[in-house]
Formats: structure tokens, C-alpha cells, sequence
């Protein structure tokens, strides 16, 4: 299948849909006329596919430049009476959580879906938050799939719920969830409305505090009309209805907890909550009464567990609750069939017959690492040997969130403080006050555009002496080549300003600034040594696309080897670390044709010269 | 009634999930419920990529340990990281041909020889290994490896889904230009595992 299918599905048609694709045939079903988003995995899949069909199907799609952007986009879209979608992975909801406050307070005039994609375990991310704690946070109605199809159908009752309720609606989803394929059944797709038209209304809309504190009362009556719809809804329901255990579970662990429960037809009641906040205390009151002993299963916190022993205690209910506050399951990570089955077991006093084979032997990592040719490689290796030719000690390397936080490894090392998306920079800020160390940071363009701008200007207006490696290569690369405000085209595929990063480096009052091609490495070295003695802000931008784009569809009639004089001084294996540079079995070093994206940087910097270029006679 | 349980795994870069969806689609056209796990991200900077693939009733894709009925490894190192996911009366299929890690020369622990390699696994079950990089290379493209292996999944005995549905899936999800490469690898591993029977 292509994803340029996904709207072209007609009704009782079956695709095997990966949950992303799947929440935008939901979103298509329903009729959104504005979706936005930054890329972040696992959500990622839902903008590559939006911005793929976004002009066919009528709709309004953008790449912003962070998720309070994108967020701000669809309020404004629901607020002038459109359908909007709006969706990022957990850590952005916290950058757009400033308005999510907020419009949970004035409300939605069209509805308006937020997909929050939590990540148990940190495939790949900074923290597991879970962020059903934000349903409860801002008091926003929240759903939780379990598959694909469920995403699908979930979308279309979000978007219902959120307008009869003049409500934004939270979806949430784990990496499991998300990344999950299944057989999904197509329903007819709604037209989009193609505008909207704002009623100007201050005292919903301008939250000064005469006005929020009115709404929040507002907001608390509404949560509470929607608790006896909730406690009504058949999204939430009871399957295998037997046995004395009642276990309460949501998204991706009620899948384990079913698989586990009909494998072996355990005597075990089994209540899905798919409709999950406001809580739905009655439901789970029944359920309760009609077991003798009640089991939590959810990823990550026990945010049900600890409702489910609130309703207990408010109806003077006294029974076992096994989950994660008593140690039956664990506190982190996420769940998989057989923590679950240990856990069902120990509950039931089952003994466990696990398969567990002997352990095995140990085995070479493989940890991911930056791409054969990847611009980044080549400006850590000048960055290390400018600092270790100008005699530098103790440099502190902040960095952030992109393909560059691979410079971790060895033999680069170059980061070693991160917090979140842009803190490369304000970290930079604190460390040049704090310590005499010298300072040298890394963002990429992505990066930047989303969160590095406010700590750049900070930078300079406090005279903070540092020096930024802006690493731009042309793409949010890490996610899988979306675009950003630096490309000249935006997320419908059209045409589109670009903006420039020298220049918006400039406007912030930065004095020295220097644009480097990284893969000329003479040159690199020298303006990175300029940097490093300037005091100061001093920001090197580093320009060269990513391989991944750059190498597409184009040949090289040249090959580039080893040849005669190499000493194996292992310069090129240890201090460039390409994967494609590799020592064969005979100790002569190598390099693997299939791998090498001819960048040359390692010609450059071989001291006998022994690197050179030959070309494939035709 | 159990589902037929598939791991794959492999490196970031050798078409597993492309190779996944290949299989899964094949599988819905067979009228069969079907469910798949795959991981995307930071995983794919040449690390391990693995997708997990149940055919037949079930909510949840992934695979308990010990209970696939197919391990498909594309790469010989990850078919021994990924042994314990595998049944007693289980099938392997390995490629024979490493990629070492990138950091290999610092590693800690060598690269093991193929042969251990080879001998660890059969010991835990029934082994077919295949040269897929050889074959894919005399196929016509080192990028049809991926469906060398799933032309030699498609001959295990217990495998779920026709070889006929399978080819029409492939011709959905791969480019037209390199249809005939993928089509003459798929047979080429294909072969070989029936001969090899």
C-alpha cells in the first residue's frame, strides 16, 4: 500500500494501516479541515502522511515550528468553527502545554483532537512522562486505542464529542500503539468545511483573570456533565465476564492482558477503559462490586490505580487492588505478555512456567550511530581537533535533540548536558556563568527554528561567552526528512519563504558568526578555532544536507580507497569513526564502497596521504 | 487456535519492514487477522530493527519469548541476539553475511565466528542458512536481500501464507523498475530452502 491510498479507500475497504496512518483516515472520516504538528517520534508517521495527501484532500496542513505553535493553529482553526487536529509525541505536549491550559478554558467551536504519543521505555526519547496526567491537569476529556482500527474510530468520536461538548478532546497513544499495524475497515470520508468565521467573543476567548476565573468554573461544571456521559459510554466495556479477579485496563495493556487471559481461559473479568478521564467511577464501581479481588493493568504511572482505590475509598469498599502501588507490576517501563502473565499468575497463585531459556553468550552491541558521510561526524572531528590544538581542557559540550546527540559516542564525545528540544543553548547560558569552562554547543536547524531563538537572543543580551555549532543539514532529519521554516518548501509540498538561519542569528545581536561547509575540514578547523578564542557568542553555522537526501539518485564515477603508504596509524578508524572505514581481518584498514557516501573528509585527513580517489573505469 | 508467531530482525537500512508489511498484506488478503509491531526512530542509525508479525487470533503483537514459530534474521549476529524469541520446534532462517557494528574494534565482546553462530542456533532449532547478500548481489541488486528472505520464509513448511499471495503483495509495495530484481531474488531464496530440505 502507499499512503496516497489512505483517502483514496472507499468504505468496507480493509488496509493495513499503521496506527499513525490510521488516526488520519479518522481524521479524514471526520471531516478536519486544519491539522498541524513538529515531527516527533512515535507521531511522527501522521505528518509525513497528512503532508502527502493534505492539498488532494482540501485540507490545511503544516509543519510548525514547535507543538505550541501547532497547537495554537488548530484552537484558532476550532475556534472559528473548523475541524482541527493537532498532534505530536509526549514531550511536545509539554511545550504546547502553556495553551493547552488555556483552551481547555475557552473551548472549541469545531472540533479539535490532540494526540499526545507517550513513548514507555524511551524508544526513542529523553523521558517516559505519561502523559494521561495532563487529562487531569487541564481538564480535557481523554481517550486511549488499543489498535488501529480503534484510532481510526476513536478519531471520529473525539471530533464529536469535542464539538457537542465545545470541548478539545486529549488522545492517547503509546509507541505500541502507534507503531502497531492491523486490519483496518474503512468508513465514508467527510468533506472538509473549506472556512471558517470567528465570532468574537472576549469574555470565552481573552482570558484576563476577571474572565478565566469564571471559565474554570465553567470548565469544572462541564467535566462534571461529562462524568454521567462517561459512565454511560460502551467504549467502556467488560470482556471474558468470569472469574472472581476484575482486572481494569487501557490502550496497549489491555491487548497482553487479553492475550494472556484467553490463551489459557483464566477465571478473569477483564474491563476496558477506552474513555478514560473524566475517570468513570460508576462503571468501575459495578465492576468492582462483582469481583472479589481487582487488578490494575496500565502503562506507565498508576494513574487508574490510584482512581479505582479514590472510588473504593469513597464507597467505603474494601478489597485487594494488585497493580503497581502494591509491586505486582512494575513502576516503569512498558508492559509485554509475559510481565503481564507473571502478574495475572501470581495474583490467581499460579505457578509461572515461563520458557526461560539458559542465557546466552554475550554479544557485541550495536548501537545506532551517525550515517556513512553524515556532515555531522566531520564537524565533531574539527570541533575536537581545534580544541585539542589550541590546548583547551574541561570543555563542556551541551547538545540537544536530533541525529547529533549520537556525537555522545566515542570517539567524538561531544555532548554531555541535554534537557529537552533548544536547551543546548540556555544550558549554554548557565554553564558560561557558572563555570570558567569554556563552552561548546550543538542544535540542529530543526532545532533551532523550534526552540533555540528566545536563548540565543538571551545569550547575547546577558553577554555569555560560548560558542554555537548550528548543525544544518537542510531537514529534521532524525524523524525522516521533514521539512522546517529554513527549506523553501513547506508541509503541503508548495513553495515557500525560507527563512534564513544567518540571518536570524544576525537580528539576535550576535557579533561572530561564520558559515563553514563541514566536510572541508582545513577550513572548518580554522574558523572553529576563531570561535573558540573570540570573546563572546560566537556561532558557526554548519551547512551540508543530510546523506540520506544528498546521496538519493545520484552516482559518483569514482570509488575511494586505501592504497599504498597507509601506516595504519588508525587516525581515520579511531578519531573519524565512519562505519564505512572498517580493519580487515589481515589488519590493512579498508573502506566498504557499499557504505562510503564519498564525502571525502577522510582523504583529508589521512597525514600520509594514503586515502585517495580512484575512478571506475566504464 | 493459536496465531502463527514471526520475528524479524535484522539492521536499520535492510528493508525489514518494507519486507513486513509484504507479508502482513498478504496475509489480510488471505482473509487472516493479522497483527504487526515495528519500531521506527532513533532505532533505524544503522542499530538493530526488528518487527514483530502474529497471523491469527490475537490482540497483541508482540511475541513473548519462546513463542515464535519463525525467527527471519537478515543479519547472522542479530539471529543469535534475537535465539531466545524463538520455539522449541520453531524455524530459523539467517542470512550468513555480517555487518559488523560500527564499533566493533572497541567492542568489548568479538564479533562471534559464523560457525559458533551457526551451531548455537541449530542447536535451539530447525536452521536454514543462506548467503541472502550473495544471492540479492547475483540477483541483480544487494537491495533485494530483503526479499531473498522472504522468498526463503515463504518455503518453511509451517509458514501461513501462500506463495502466490505473497507475489501479488510484492508487486503492491515495491517499485515497478525493481520488480523484477525483487521477484527473481524472492525466487532465488526460495529455492533455496526447499533444496536445501
Amino acid at each position: 500500500m502507499n499512503i496516497r491510498d489512505i483517502p483514496k479507500a472507499q468504505k468496507g475497504d480493509k488496509l493495513f494501516l499503521l496506527g499513525n496512518e490510521a488516526a488520519v483516515r479518522g481524521a479524514l472520516e471526520s471531516g478536519v479541515s486544519v491539522a498541524s504538528t513538529y515531527p516527533g517520534t512515535p507521531s511522527s508517521e501522521i505528518g509525513d502522511v497528512f503532508s502527502a495527501i493534505a492539498k488532494n484532500s482540501g485540507i490545511y496542513f503544516e509543519f510548525s515550528t514547535n507543538e505550541k505553535v501547532a497547537l495554537e493553529v488548530a484552537a484558532a482553526a476550532a475556534a472559528s468553527g473548523l475541524r482541527s487536529f493537532t498532534f505530536m509525541k509526549h514531550v511536545g505536549l509539554n511545550v504546547a502545554a502553556d495553551s493547552l491550559m488555556s483552551v481547555v478554558y475557552s473551548g472549541v467551536n469545531g472540533g479539535m483532537v490532540i494526540l499526545s504519543a507517550d513513548d514507555p521505555s524511551m524508544f526513542s526519547s529523553q523521558n517516559e512522562q505519561d502523559n494521561r496526567h495532563y487529562a487531569r491537569l487541564a481538564n480535557i476529556p481523554m481517550l486511549e486505542p488499543s489498535n488501529p482500527q480503534e484510532i481510526k474510530d476513536l478519531m471520529k468520536y473525539g471530533f464529536q464529542l469535542s464539538e457537542d461538548w465545545q470541548i478539545p478532546v486529549l488522545m492517547r497513544t503509546t509507541t505500541r500503539v502507534s507503531h502497531m499495524r492491523g486490519i483496518v475497515s474503512m468508513d465514508d470520508l467527510d468533506k472538509p468545511k473549506k472556512e471558517g468565521f470567528f465570532h468574537k467573543d472576549p469574555t470565552r476567548f481573552v482570558p484576563v483573570p476577571e474572565v478565566a476565573r469564571v471559565n474554570h468554573g465553567k470548565l469544572i461544571e462541564k467535566i462534571e456533565k461529562l462524568e454521567s456521559e462517561v459512565n454511560k459510554s460502551p467504549l467502556n466495556k467488560v470482556f471474558h465476564d468470569k472469574g472472581d479477579l476484575g482486572i481494569i485496563t487501557s490502550g496497549s495493556a489491555f491487548n497482553y492482558v487479553m492475550d494472556v487471559v484467553e490463551e489459557n481461559d483464566l477465571p478473569v473479568k477483564v474491563l476496558k477503559l477506552t474513555f478514560t478521564y473524566p475517570f468513570p467511577e460508576k462503571t468501575v464501581l459495578e465492576f468492582i462490586k462483582n469481583v472479589n479481588k481487582i487488578m490494575v493493568v496500565e502503562e506507565v504511572d498508576p494513574v487508574m490505580e490510584k482512581d479505582v482505590l479514590a472510588v473504593m475509598g469513597k464507597n467505603s469498599i474494601i478489597k485487594k487492588v494488585y497493580g503497581k502501588l502494591d509491586g505486582t507490576l512494575p513502576l516503569i517501563y512498558e508492559y509485554n505478555p509475559q510481565i503481564i502473565r507473571k502478574g495475572i499468575n501470581k495474583v490467581l497463585n499460579i505457578e509461572s512456567h515461563d520458557k526461560t531459556p539458559k542465557k546466552g553468550r554475550n554479544l557485541p552491541k550495536r548501537p545506532p550511530t551517525l550515517c556513512p558521510g553524515c556532515p555531522h561526524r566531520a564537524v565533531y572531528y574539527s570541533v575536537k581537533k581545534a580544541i585539542a590544538d589550541l590546548k583547551l581542557e574541561d570543555v563542556i559540550f551541551p547538545t540537544d535533540i536530533g541525529c547529533y546527540t549520537l556525537g555522545i559516542e566515542a570517539p567524538y564525545e561531544a555532548g554531555d548536558y541535554l534537557l529537552s528540544m533548544g536547551s543546548s543553548v540556555g544550558t549554554s547560558c548557565g554553564f558560561s556563568k557558572a563555570t570558567q569552562q569554556k563552552v561548546v554547543s550543538f542544535i540542529g536547524d530543526s532545532t533551532f527554528f523550534h526552540a533555540g531563538i528566545p536563548p540565543l537572543i538571551n545569550a547575547v543580551h546577558n553577554k555569555n561567552n560560548f560558542v554555537l555549532v548550528i548543525l544544518d543539514n537542510r531537514t529534521t532529519a532524525m524523524t525522516g526528512g521533514q521539512p522546517h521554516p529554513g527549506l523553501p518548501v513547506d508541509g503541503m509540498g508548495d513553495e515557500a519563504p525560507e527563512i534564513s538561519i544567518e540571518k536570524m542569528v544576525e537580528a539576535s545581536g550576535v557579533m561572530f558568526k561564520e558559515t563553514i561547509n563541514p566536510l572541508n575540514i582545513k577550513k572548518s578547523e580554522t574558523v572553529i578555532k576563531k570561535a573558540l578564542k573570540y570573546p563572546g557568542v560566537a556561532v558557526v553555522i554548519s551547512k551540508y544536507p543530510c546523506m540520506l537526501i544528498k546521496s538519493r539518485g545520484k552516482k559518483k564515477n569514482f570509488t575511494v580507497n586505501v592504497q599504498e603508504g597507509c601506516n595504519e596509524c588508525n587516525i581515520c578508524l579511531e578519531e573519524l569513526s565512519c562505519p564505512a572505514i572498517y580493519r580487515a581481518e589481515d589488519g590493512s584498514i579498508n573502506i566498504d564502497s557499499q557504505l562510503c557516501r564519498k564525502c571525502s573528509v577522510c582523504i583529508q585527513l589521512c597525514p600520509e596521504n594514503a586515502i585517495k580517489v580512484q575512478k571506475i573505469n566504464k | 487456535m493459536k496465531s502463527y508467531n514471526i520475528y524479524i530482525s535484522g539492521v536499520g537500512g535492510q528493508g525489514i519492514i518494507k519486507t513486513s508489511i509484504v507479508m502482513g498484506e498478504a496475509a489480510m488478503k488471505m482473509g487472516k487477522p493479522v497483527v504487526m509491531s515495528e519500531i521506527h526512530g532513533m532505532a533505524q542509525r544503522g542499530g538493530v530493527v526488528s518487527t514483530e508479525l502474529k497471523i491469527g487470533p490475537a490482540r497483541s503483537p508482540i511475541i513473548p519469548e519462546g513463542e515464535a514459530d519463525l525467527l527471519l534474521a537478515f543479519e547472522p549476529l542479530e539471529a543469535l541476539r534475537a535465539i531466545k524469541i524463538i520455539d522449541n520446534s520453531g524455524y530459523v532462517i539467517t542470512n550468513t553475511s555480517p555487518i559488523f557494528p560500527f564499533n566493533i574494534s572497541s567492542s568489548k565482546y568479538p564479533y562471534p565466528d559464523i560457525n559458533i553462530i551457526l551451531e548455537e542456533l541449530a542447536s535451539r532449532s530447525d536452521l536454514f542458512a543462506l548467503d541472502a547478500w550473495g544471492i540479492a548481489k547475483k540477483a541483480g541488486h544487494i537491495l533485494s536481500l530483503n526479499m531473498v528472505m522472504l522468498g526463503a520464509a515463504a518455503a518453511v513448511p509451517t509458514f501461513p501464507i501462500d506463495k502466490k499471495l505473497l507475489l501479488e503483495s510484492m508487486k503492491e509495495n515495491l517499485p515497478p523498475k525493481s520488480l523484477s530484481v525483487n521477484l527473481k531474488a524472492f525466487e532465488e531464496g526460495y529455492q533455496c530452502v526447499i533444496g536445501g530440505k
